[in-house]
């Protein structure tokens, strides 16, 4: 019969359509706007709707997702802030656009420099989010951000106070990895510790 | 937006007919009926063009905020979303695609290489951000922004529309014509046709020199 | 499973000892040809000794030692490693080699571009003009002694971001503020642009007589670059008589982002996350391919479980990108947008996928020179596992029940866009638009890298070379696809994912490489020249999608004007390829 592909295709567009009502009433009001329902429209069982309604609905960002880079800073007891970032200078090295500007810090003493940038630029409208910089910096300075929300109205030039960030917020959105890099620090000093006891 | 948004009485509203009237203001109800339905253009120059398509189709909706309507005429759309590494090859055709689209009209330059130039900033054949041809309304930065990003910016670019009043924009102003740029020219080098008195100005600095 | 016939090894220079040397360059292989020969070589390799699938052209500037070189790779349909040969000539303008457009049509646009970018003249060219640039445009781009307006300097790590990085913004430096430098003595006000004629003279608008003995006129007409249908930025001009073509030529160059320019500029690791923006929709073949090129010239080895990794990316890579290009040629076919949103459904669960191992949806950058930059993290394998095993292969057969007998698909799809398998092969197409004509090539079984000749799977060909067969080896491929993850993740073994510590400045030593991988849209090839230093001296890539649309005119010569569209999504093309 002539028509008959036609007929079948519909078919299929019917069972789907038909299958967006029958999910919703399956899950009954725990569809919309809670983890576990943007959690089942984003696995290998999703049928039916397929929307996730951002803003209203967050879909979780994995630990490995990069946006743009921030720079790590740890808090002290008395509210005070060390950046980690020594200036060294691999990251402006490694970033493929060059799109890093840093200035390291020299002792207008005695004109040595210091492990301390003094300023360090990122041009947010050149960086291409790729994430060398963080995956081969030696002092766990520099990482990749989650936060994407970011429009606005001008051009985008990050400087060190836009890109600071404490380290509990690194923690919060990459468990995993900050725990063991903070274990390989940890490790890492106690081995020095031992190497300078024994030579005392 | 609902209706309880734009409802702003200023005056006492007899109770017998609260349900039916809603007082506003001139501004709020043209706003609120541009904000709600801008009509893009069909204009996908490359990656941040995939994802754009991709917040178009199921997953990031973009038929709730009314703009699932892409024309691809220019005379036909509200709102240009350049979503791609802007070329000079290419300008000229982004410039004449800016003139031929009526007022109001807004321009969103989206990822790093419309925003700024992007990664390839430095190549010979790239034009460092569409912004410097045609005037950009919101930023978007990322290469490419996810498409949650993109509706963020739309959303601002909502925002920025919902904030504008009748008395000041800049199609109802008297004596202005609208807004029309001149188009670029493929030369031995891409030629801005308002820089022409600095070229010249800079060959014959360089003769004396 | 079939393995590809043993190739004998031939020495050129003793079958033909007057125009024939072998290339004895530290680290290059290869010969070298005179000039004047050389259609005669060209010739007997494809006639007398079996090379008929020539897939690569490209220029190369020595500077240092005052010489062009051009590069040529040719392969045997039947299998087996490549055959380079060279030419090489003195570099003094006007440069002048004979064009092997009369042997091998397929080099049509491979040659324009050399034109283009580098000044070579290949006469005997039926249209010589500028591909990539617009005609008018001062200078050939890529030779080492052309100096674009924002040039800082000659190799990165530039020195001005540290230790003294006052950030300057490159617009700054330049008088214009722009990126623009314009030639001495130039006067804007006196410039005639120089147009379209070099287009439409080649398009030779003609008048004729048809059968009522009417004289008639032909209309040219153009579509796009920005048009709904065009993948992109994307320009066909075409010659209608009525409502049939009569002649056709497509117009790139509208995204041309200098990716060659800039590789070379860049070090090698550099250039990994700049190969994700070729081929924007399928990353991780690219990173494949640029990591293979490289690895051959390194000499180092990958360990099991980052081959392991490696295929099952790549084979996911294919899925996402046939689902794209599928539903957008059902676009192109009149279905408006179901199939599409059916079809990005399926991409967005496995691009979930590739954000929670790489930490990116598009733009992946997750290969390394000797292995992959991390390893899966906790639960992304269960993740693949359960699309791999359970929703996938029920999805594609929704889409075979969906779409494969649907008439309008058919009737639209059988008959139409016709490429025989001679002239396939004679315009150097590649990938699913090769196999849809017949011929069974697939580098994954001709011309085996990485693991691939550990797996179990079939070839996907078909007979006709129309639209149809295009979309139904598609399909084919997606199964196939789905057959070689499940035996990956049966097989995945433990172990460390990357030889040696992770540098940034990689050790290359001097020397030639070619390695191509079956991307999805054809034979992927990356031509690397490393002279030692950090910095490569020439990087090319043969992109698929630029070569498959040297048949395109052929393809749609006596077609109507709503099936160049079609047949235009059919060998599913993506512009970031094409214009790199």
């Amino acid at each position: 019969m002539y028509g008959k592909g036609i007929l079948k295709g519909l078919g299929v567009t019917l069972k789907r359509y038909i299958e967006t009502y029958v999910d919703d009433i399956r899950w009954m009001g725990k569809r919309y706007y809670k983890a576990e329902g943007i959690a089942h429209r984003s696995s290998k069982d999703a049928k039916g709707i397929f929307t996730i309604q951002y803003p209203e609905e967050i879909l979780p960002s994995p630990e490995e997702f990069r946006f743009l880079p921030f720079l790590v800073y740890d808090e002290g007891d008395n509210g005070e802030h060390t950046i980690r970032c020594t200036s060294c200078g691999i990251c402006a090295k490694v970033c493929p656009p060059q799109c890093i500007w840093i200035v390291r810090t020299t002792n207008p003493a005695t004109g040595r420099p210091i492990p301390d940038p003094s300023e360090f630029y990122i041009d947010a409208d050149i960086c291409m989010n790729c994430g060398l910089c963080a995956e081969y910096c030696p002092f766990d300075a520099i990482k990749m951000d989650h936060a994407y929300e970011l429009a606005s109205y001008s051009r985008n030039i990050m400087n060190l106070q836009t890109l600071s960030k404490s380290a509990t917020y690194y923690e919060k959105i990459r468990p995993i990895n900050a725990t063991k890099e903070n274990q390989a620090r940890a490790a890492k000093l106690a081995a020095r510790t031992a190497a300078t006891i024994k030579t005392e | 937006m609902a209706v309880k948004d734009i409802n702003t009485p200023g005056y006492e509203i007899p109770e017998e007919i609260e349900g039916q009237v809603a007082i506003t203001t001139l501004d709020k109800i043209y706003n609120w009926g541009r904000s709600a339905s801008v009509w893009p253009l069909m204009f996908a120059l490359a990656c941040c063009g995939i994802e754009y398509i991709c917040a178009q189709a199921s997953r990031f909706d973009l038929s709730r905020f009314g703009m699932e309507v892409t024309r691809p005429s220019p005379r036909q759309s509200d709102l240009m979303l350049v979503s791609g590494t802007v070329t000079k090859k290419m300008m000229p055709t982004i410039v004449r695609l800016y003139n031929q689209m009526p007022e109001p009209k807004y321009v969103i330059a989206m990822g790093a290489c419309a925003s700024g130039g992007g990664p390839f900033k430095e190549g010979y054949n790239v034009v460092s951000g569409v912004d410097r041809y045609i005037p950009v309304d919101v930023y978007i930065p990322g290469c490419p922004p996810t498409p949650q990003a993109l509706i963020n910016g739309l959303i601002k670019l909502q925002e920025k529309i919902s904030n504008q009043s009748l008395k000041s924009v800049r199609w109802y102003q008297k004596g202005e014509d609208q807004v029309s740029i001149p188009v670029p020219i493929l030369g031995p080098d891409l030629i801005d046709p308002r820089k022409i008195p600095l070229i010249k100005n800079h060959e014959a600095q360089e003769k004396l020199s | 499973m079939t393995t590809p016939a043993p190739v004998e090894i031939l020495d050129f220079s003793t079958i033909f000892p007057e125009f024939v040397n072998a290339d004895i360059r530290p680290g290059y292989s290869g010969w070298i040809i005179n000039k004047d020969h050389l259609i005669e070589f060209a010739t007997k390799l494809r006639d007398v000794y079996g090379y008929d699938l020539l897939t690569s052209v490209t220029g190369v500037d020595y500077l240092p030692d005052e010489k062009m070189e051009v590069v040529y790779h040719a392969f045997k349909t039947t299998g087996g490693s490549v055959l380079n040969y060279k030419v090489q000539v003195p570099r003094l303008d006007p440069i002048e080699i004979p064009s092997l457009v009369p042997v091998y049509p397929g080099v049509e646009l491979q040659e324009r571009e050399i034109w283009d970018l580098y000044g070579i003249v290949f006469t005997g060219h039926p249209d010589l003009r500028r591909i990539l640039m617009w005609e008018g445009f001062a200078g050939h781009p890529l030779r080492k002694d052309w100096k674009e307006a924002y040039f800082e300097e000659e190799n990165k790590p530039f020195k001005s971001r540290w230790p003294d990085g006052k950030i300057v913004q490159a617009e700054n430096n330049n008088l214009f503020s722009d990126n623009i430098i314009y030639p001495t003595d130039f006067d804007p006000e006196k410039w005639i642009p120089e147009g379209e004629e070099a287009l439409y003279g080649a398009l030779a608008k003609y008048e004729y007589t048809n059968k009522d003995g009417i004289k008639s006129d032909n209309i040219v007409v153009n579509l796009g670059p920005q048009h709904p249908s065009t993948h992109g930025v994307f320009r066909v001009s075409a010659v209608l008589d009525g409502e049939i073509i009569a002649n056709l030529k497509p117009v790139m160059g509208y995204l041309h982002r200098n990716h060659e320019k800039i590789g070379e500029r860049n070090t090698y690791l550099q250039n990994m996350p700049y190969t994700d923006r070729l081929d924007y929709l399928s990353s991780l073949s690219n990173n494949f391919g640029y990591a293979l090129a490289v690895e051959k010239l390194m000499n180092i080895e990958v360990p099991e479980r980052a081959e392991y990794i490696r295929v099952i990316m790549a084979e996911l890579n294919r899925i996402t990108n046939h689902c794209m290009a599928l539903g957008a040629l059902f676009n192109d076919l009149g279905t408006f947008f179901t199939p599409l949103i059916y079809l990005l459904e399926e991409r967005e669960l496995i691009l979930d996928i590739f954000e929670a191992v790489t930490g990116s949806r598009m733009m992946c950058n997750y290969f390394r020179f000797g292995g992959v930059a991390r390893d899966l993290p906790a639960g992304t394998l269960e993740m693949i596992k359960g699309l791999a095993f359970e929703r996938l292969p029920k999805k594609v057969d929704e889409i075979d029940r969906f779409m494969s007998e649907n008439e309008i698909i058919r009737s639209r799809g059988i008959g139409q866009g016709v490429l025989s398998a001679e002239d396939a092969i004679k315009y150097s197409a590649t990938g699913p638009l090769l196999r849809a004509s017949g011929v069974p090539y697939d580098i994954r079984r001709a011309d085996p890298y990485s693991i691939y000749e550990r797996f179990d799977f079939d070839v996907a060909v078909r007979q006709n070379g129309d639209i149809f067969d295009r979309y139904m080896v598609r399909l084919d491929e997606m199964r196939q696809s789905i057959r070689i993850i499940q035996q990956a993740i049966k097989g995945l073994p433990g172990g460390e994912i990357q030889t040696g510590k992770p540098q940034y400045q990689v050790r290359v030593p001097a020397g030639e490489s070619y390695g191509r991988v079956e991307s999805p849209k054809g034979e992927l090839g990356f031509y690397i020249i490393s002279t030692g230093k950090p910095n490569p001296w020439r990087y090319h890539v043969r992109a698929p999608s630029f070569i498959n649309l040297t048949p395109y005119g052929h393809m749609c010569v006596g077609q109507k004007i709503a099936d160049i569209v079609a047949i235009l999504g059919s060998i599913d093309i993506v512009l970031g390829e094409v214009d790199r």
